[in-house]
């Protein structure tokens, strides 16, 4: 019990007659990341908002650091902390008055509040824009001072409701360090993203929801190993020669070979193997593509494109469930 | 407007490493604020909120002005003569009725304001729970006592001379102010209750406007039918008129005013608890 930051049980919460979170188990270990993945319409954010006693679990039970969220709802609110997927700082203030707004209703005094305030802002490099409105911030800004706001109590657990959704790649990663110096610090981190590139950079452990429910959960590479590598995504010439490339490359990989729509289209989908590394594609896999093209090309097949990476979320949920990930529009 | 022409845009900032983080992350913490502290610091946002927000302040000035030029030259030569002589009468019935109409305006802003992000904020806090409606009605007071010395000016430079002197305008405004503090709650709840400003707008302007009409603000009671003097005289604005126009008028309002704070208190117990309700279903 005391090591384990969060502990949810069979976490319900109905909207309507829908069940947006449908019997959710979460064992979240103190002092790590935890990364919920799942698509839009999952029952990410209301389960944060559950955890974070912004909203009234239907059923289950959840519990952090050992406080009951809805009967201990004051003592879990002093031990969390935060940053909502849609910006959970006032626009029309500056960035100053925003967090010395939160210092004080802290229980800081006026000066201590001010002091703290530059503090953070210098920390996460927004002196400069500190007395701007924050409607006038762009979207990294807003971020980091949504951060820096999360941070002014030094809560133990953060939760980080799509941090880096809408952000530029070089911003993405700035998030991402941030991240990583907080867990430092030893405060949990509840992470939830639409990527799972970014729960493999940042999480230890990761829960993959869908539909309200825990379609599975583990490391990463335990994960890894149940939803492959990644993919080579290969682009040929000529139409007719699908079927041999699809041979050379299911040998030379070891992968399952999707035949996509797109008829000159072939997709591999590299398993883990068992001395691989668990970087975000293994130097095993890397290299085992540089001799599957050779393959290729030395069976005169013309590769006009080709790409590898992490499966995307579309592919988690073709491994795990054999089907696509359904979002809101979907099932709408 | 300098730092926003040299401020860094996203790329060049500065991302903190654990060095910097262990630096500020300070884990002793203040106590919690008490339940005053919390709530003037929410009043101290809606200043802020005044402050980068200007134009709010067209309400409470523009509105009170308008009303008080329209019915002092509209009615005051019809019901006493001249406008000089109704304003006596008059000015301390249209403080009133214009502040509290102007209270509509907290459910309009309880209702657009707890949408936003930062609400989810406020409401992790370890803080005590009705701060944050409590600190609008602190800012909005502020409003309040700017419509009020607005009216009073207008009054004033119109002719209205209170045999109550600066003490007996100061204490009418006073007791003005509690009673719109109570009122609010009414409209807290509305603004959490209702789902768009629309609605909002639309159920307070018929609670308000038949209630200031059928008052006393503007017409003695007793020239009224009698059927009608009887709903007037148990009209809540009508207490408030009575004893904001007797406290200016030098006198004291006795059991109208002792009705006033039972009335206050009452709202605020029912109106005040239903918010608080709805406040922490959200
Ligand atoms: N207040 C609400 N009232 C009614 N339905 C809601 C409410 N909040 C969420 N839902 C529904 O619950 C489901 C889960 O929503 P949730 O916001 O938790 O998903 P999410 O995983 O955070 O998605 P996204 O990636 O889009 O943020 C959705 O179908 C959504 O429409
Ligand atoms: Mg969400």
């Amino acid at each position: 019990m005391s090591d384990a930051a969060i502990e949810v049980r069979g976490l319900v919460k109905r909207f309507g007659g829908t069940a947006a979170v449908d019997g959710i188990d979460l064992t979240v270990p103190a002092g790590t990341v935890y990364g919920v993945l799942g698509p839009n319409g999952a029952g990410k954010t209301t389960t944060v908002k559950m955890l974070a006693t912004l909203l009234r679990p239907d059923d289950g039970e959840a519990r952090v650091f050992g406080r009951d969220v809805v009967r201990e709802a004051d003592a879990v609110r002093g031990l969390v902390a935060m940053t909502g997927q849609y910006a959970s700082v006032d626009e029309d203030l500056t960035g100053q008055e925003n967090l010395v707004l939160l210092g004080r209703l802290l229980g800081y005094s006026k000066k201590a509040a001010a002091a703290r305030s530059e503090l953070f802002l210098e920390t996460l490099g927004l002196t400069a824009a500190a007395r701007r409105q924050v409607k006038n911030y762009s979207g990294g800004m807003r971020r980091r001072l949504d951060i820096a706001a999360s941070l002014l109590s030094v809560p133990q657990l953060l939760f980080l409701d799509e941090p880096t959704t809408g952000l530029d790649p070089r911003s993405r990663n700035q998030v991402w360090e941030i991240i990583r110096a907080i867990v430092d610090q030893g405060t949990t981190v509840l992470l939830t993203t639409q990527y799972l590139d970014e729960a493999d950079q940042l999480a230890s452990r990761i829960a993959v929801i869908d539909e309200g429910k825990v379609i599975a959960e583990g490391t990463k590479g335990e994960l890894k190993a149940s939803i492959g590598l990644g993919s080579v995504h290969v682009r040929l010439r000529d139409a007719d020669r699908r079927e041999q490339a699809a041979a050379i490359l299911a040998e030379t990989l070891a992968a399952d070979i999707q035949r996509d729509a797109d008829p000159v289209a072939l997709t591999a989908r590299v398993r883990e193997q068992a001395d691989a590394g668990g970087g975000p594609v293994s130097e095993m896999a890397a290299h085992q593509t540089g001799v599957a093209l050779g393959e290729l090309a030395r069976a005169g097949i013309v590769v006009d494109a080709f790409s590898m990476g992490q499966p995307s979320l579309d592919e988690v949920f073709l491994a795990l469930t054999d089907r696509p990930a359904t979002t809101e529009e979907d099932a709408a | 407007m300098t730092a926003q022409d040299t401020a860094p845009s996203t790329t060049e900032l500065k991302t903190p490493t654990s060095a910097d983080l262990a630096q500020v992350f300070t884990t002793e913490r203040p106590p919690r604020p008490s339940a005053w502290a919390a709530s003037t610091t929410f009043g101290w946002r809606a200043l802020l909120k005044i402050k980068h927000v200007p134009e709010q302040l067209f309400d409470v000035t523009l509105f009170p002005i308008m009303m008080t030029l329209m019915f002092t030259y509209l009615f005051g030569g019809a019901l006493a003569g001249s406008p000089t002589d109704y304003l006596q009468f008059f000015l301390p019935g249209i403080l009133v009725v214009s502040i509290v109409m102007i209270t509509m305006y907290t459910g309009l802003a309880v209702n657009t304001d707890i949408e936003k992000g930062v609400f989810d904020r406020f409401r992790t806090l370890p803080i005590w729970r009705p701060a944050p409606m409590v600190g609008y009605l602190l800012g909005d007071g502020f409003r309040y006592l700017i419509a009020s010395v607005v009216i009073v000016t207008m009054g004033l430079i119109l002719g209205y001379r209170p045999a109550g002197g600066v003490t007996g305008v100061l204490a009418g405004v006073a007791v003005l102010l509690l009673f719109c503090f109570a009122l609010s709650w009414i409209w807290t709840m509305f603004g959490l209750l209702l789902r768009s400003e629309k609605s909002v707008m639309g159920v307070s302007m018929m609670l308000i406007m038949p209630l200031s009409f059928l008052s006393s603000a503007y017409v003695d009671p007793s020239t009224m039918p009698n059927w009608l003097e009887a709903f007037v005289n148990v009209n809540p604005i009508t207490f408030a008129v009575d004893s904001v126009r007797a406290l200016m008028n030098g006198d004291w309002p006795g059991t109208d005013l002792l009705w006033l704070a039972i009335l206050g208190a009452g709202l605020i117990a029912v109106f005040g608890a239903a918010t608080m309700r709805l406040y922490n279903r959200k």
